[in-house]
């Protein structure tokens, strides 16, 4: 797809209002913005369809994300009609009946694919006593050295700690390329693409939660900018548990646990699966203690090869985790386990906004998930799959496209765009921020008292931060990830407030019953004046389920 | 945190300031080529340990402690046999290659 002779002259992206310093200024079929699992599978997708393709990532491609710095398990079902039927049925109801059976299928038969691709391409599976590979799950570090190595050789040009502050745009709105900062070369970049996908994760608001503080919504931010809306905000906290000093967010060996007061009591109720909620209750007002004391010994070094970074923390510390009690907090990772994010509008993971699609945290995962995902699994299978068709329809999209000379304007607004009022500190509006979705009284347990009071003071923040000056070049990156975190939270908050039930991860106090009206999927967007509205969930192909509400 | 660079370890080979996702390293250029990089924004860390992972030379540590220094010495950390254990426990370093694909996640998931 390279110019073909005699085509247009196109006209340069640094003849838009970039002033003298671009130092680096690229032109690409595709451009994948991060280099996580959905931006690494995209990335190949989209070479291998051909596509000249460049990645950028905010940090290192291999490094960056919530996957690399832990490891996940895999939705990875053999094809048996039997055993994809209870995949699919598993999480249902923990899902609030919202998921999309078709995409479930499709991105069960994907993932099975990508991750027989993983083995031709040599990561290290595990055998189990008879000699069987074991799919169902992949170490962080191991699964993202491959892939990095994997989108080289697939002939991408990887751009690392290039993170893009805004998208370009051309004259009839359809995303044309994005422009950032290098943070280590210095200077700032700007790749003209005939289609993007945004792969830049989730939002987990800084809260050191394991691999997470890349993820600051970014992606979502400069995608609303362009006109695209977002879908499943209400489906934005997950909170995860770790030891009270350390990052590592990794929940699932604390099926093992028993949690307890100070003084050794059991705290009647709390669990790592379905009592969550009754530790962050008690976490309000005391500490909590856990203990993996339900291990059998026979089990210990199993879980130590599991997940050899969960036991990090405890060796450093001279923890023994199995026979000492140690405090355990609740770290907020929004969306990034939240189910929200981009609104996909078909199957190959187009936005609504013409070339720009969305692929892995950054997209709404409720076509698989509905409103409740755990960590890992089904995230992990919709990076890949949603990473894979993201990339495929940008190359098509690309290849649809052609040559023709297209004018560009920069996309990006707050922290970006000229403003009359002081320019945003970063630090602070992130410590704003936070003190809106880390609390669990206002974002675990919600009401509409609650989720009311903090949007007016998001509200508030919102507009000092759209009116404000440019930041200079060296705090534009902290003063976008700041409005980014700002603007998620404002979309999280106006859906949890229209979702007048509880459903899913998202729980009201004042609504606490799911209420069979509302099994809808709320489409959010929007910057300065934030609106949400209600389309239709899936027909649902369970007999027992709502398919006769839709059809009444 | 990362808490410290042992110099006597390090060599200068700069991957830790390449493949820290948050950038916490800073390179040490002109005359002191070869010499550690400096830790330059030690409260952007987030405790993720990939550094060590990558690290060939197993000169970096990184402390559980995800909001605080500890200010930890580097004899302490090599008496307790720490420099290089996470890139030994997922099989990075050699004598433990066997460790990558150790993996028991799924007998943790079979019914039990």
């Amino acid at each position: 797809m390279a110019n073909a002779p005699g085509a247009p002259a196109t006209p340069s992206v640094s003849s838009l209002a970039f002033g003298a310093h671009l130092e680096a200024h690229l032109d690409a079929d595709v451009l994948v913005l991060g280099g996580g699992p959905a931006g690494t599978w995209a990335a190949i997708a989209a070479a291998t369809a051909g596509a000249r393709t460049i990645l950028a990532d905010k940090g290192f491609c291999g490094t960056s994300g919530a996957t690399a710095a832990s490891g996940t398990t895999l939705w990875y079902v053999d094809p048996d009609p039997a055993k994809r039927a209870a995949a699919k049925a598993a999480r249902e109801g923990l899902g609030g009946h919202l998921a999309d059976h078709g995409w479930m299928d499709r991105v069960l038969d994907r993932t099975h694919a990508a991750v027989g691709q993983l083995a031709d391409w040599g990561y290290p599976f595990p055998r189990d006593a008879d000699g069987r590979d074991r799919r169902v799950s992949v170490q962080g570090p191991e699964y993202m050295r491959l892939m990095r190595r994997r989108v080289k050789q697939a002939g991408v040009t990887i751009l690392d700690h290039c993170p893009a502050l805004e998208l370009l745009v051309d004259d009839g709105g359809a995303v044309a390329g994005a422009a950032g900062v290098r943070r280590q070369k210095g200077g700032r970049w700007a790749v003209r693409a005939k289609a993007v996908v945004i792969a830049t994760g989730g939002c987990a608001f800084l809260s050191k939660a394991l691999g997470c503080n890349v993820l600051t919504g970014d992606g979502l931010l400069m995608a609303a900018e362009a006109g695209a809306d977002l879908s499943g905000m209400e489906f934005s906290n997950a909170y995860a548990i770790a030891p009270a000093f350390g990052s590592v967010t990794k929940t699932l060996l604390y099926q093992w646990a028993s949690f307890t007061r100070a003084d050794g009591a059991v705290i009647p109720g709390a669990a790592s699966k379905g009592g969550r909620s009754v530790i962050a209750r008690v976490l309000a007002t005391e500490p909590v203690y856990a203990r993996l004391d339900r291990a059998e010994p026979e089990l210990w070094a199993a879980m130590r090869q599991a997940q050899p970074n969960f036991f990090l923390p405890f060796d450093r510390a001279g923890i023994d985790p199995f026979t000492q009690r140690f405090p355990v907090t609740l770290r907020l990772e929004g969306t990034v386990r939240g189910t929200g994010g981009l609104r996909l509008v078909d199957e190959t993971c187009a936005t609504a906004v013409p070339g720009l699609f969305a692929a892995g945290d950054a997209a709404s995962r409720e076509p698989i998930c509905g409103g409740f995902t755990g960590g890992g699994s089904h995230n992990a299978a919709w990076a890949m799959s949603s990473g894979h068709w993201a990339g495929q329809g940008a190359a098509d999209h690309a290849r649809a496209l052609g040559n023709g000379a297209r004018n560009l304007r920069r996309a990006g607004g707050a922290g970006l765009r000229e403003g009359k009022g002081a320019s945003i500190d970063a630090a602070a509006l992130t410590r704003a921020v936070q003190a809106e979705v880390f609390p669990y009284h206002i974002n675990y347990f919600r009401t509409e008292e609650g989720l009311t009071g903090a949007l007016a003071r998001l509200d508030r923040l919102w507009s000092n931060a759209a009116g404000a000056a440019p930041s200079p070049a060296d705090g534009s990156l902290r003063a976008r990830e700041a409005a980014a975190m700002l603007a998620t939270a404002r979309w999280m908050y106006r859906s949890a407030l229209a979702r007048t039930e509880s459903r899913g991860m998202h729980r009201r106090l004042d609504h606490a019953a799911l209420d069979p009206a509302q099994r809808h999927l709320l489409t959010v967007g929007g910057l300065d004046e934030v609106h949400v509205s209600a389309r239709p969930a899936p027909l649902h192909p369970d007999p027992s389920g709502a398919t006769r509400e839709l059809a009444a | 945190m990362i808490e410290l660079i042992s110099p006597t370890r390090c060599t200068g080979c700069n991957i830790c300031v390449s493949i820290c996702p948050m950038d916490v390293f800073q390179a040490v250029g002109g005359q002191a080529k070869g010499a550690a990089p400096t830790i330059a924004r030690q409260a952007d860390c987030q405790t993720c340990f990939l550094c060590e992972a990558h690290c060939p030379d197993d000169a970096l540590y990184v402390a559980p402690d995800a909001e605080t220094v500890t200010g930890i010495a580097e004899d302490a950390v090599a008496a307790a046999g720490l420099f290089g254990s996470y890139r030994r426990a997922i099989g990075w370093s050699t004598g433990h290659r066997d460790n990558r694909s150790a993996d028991q996640t799924f007998r943790l998931l079979a019914p039990h």
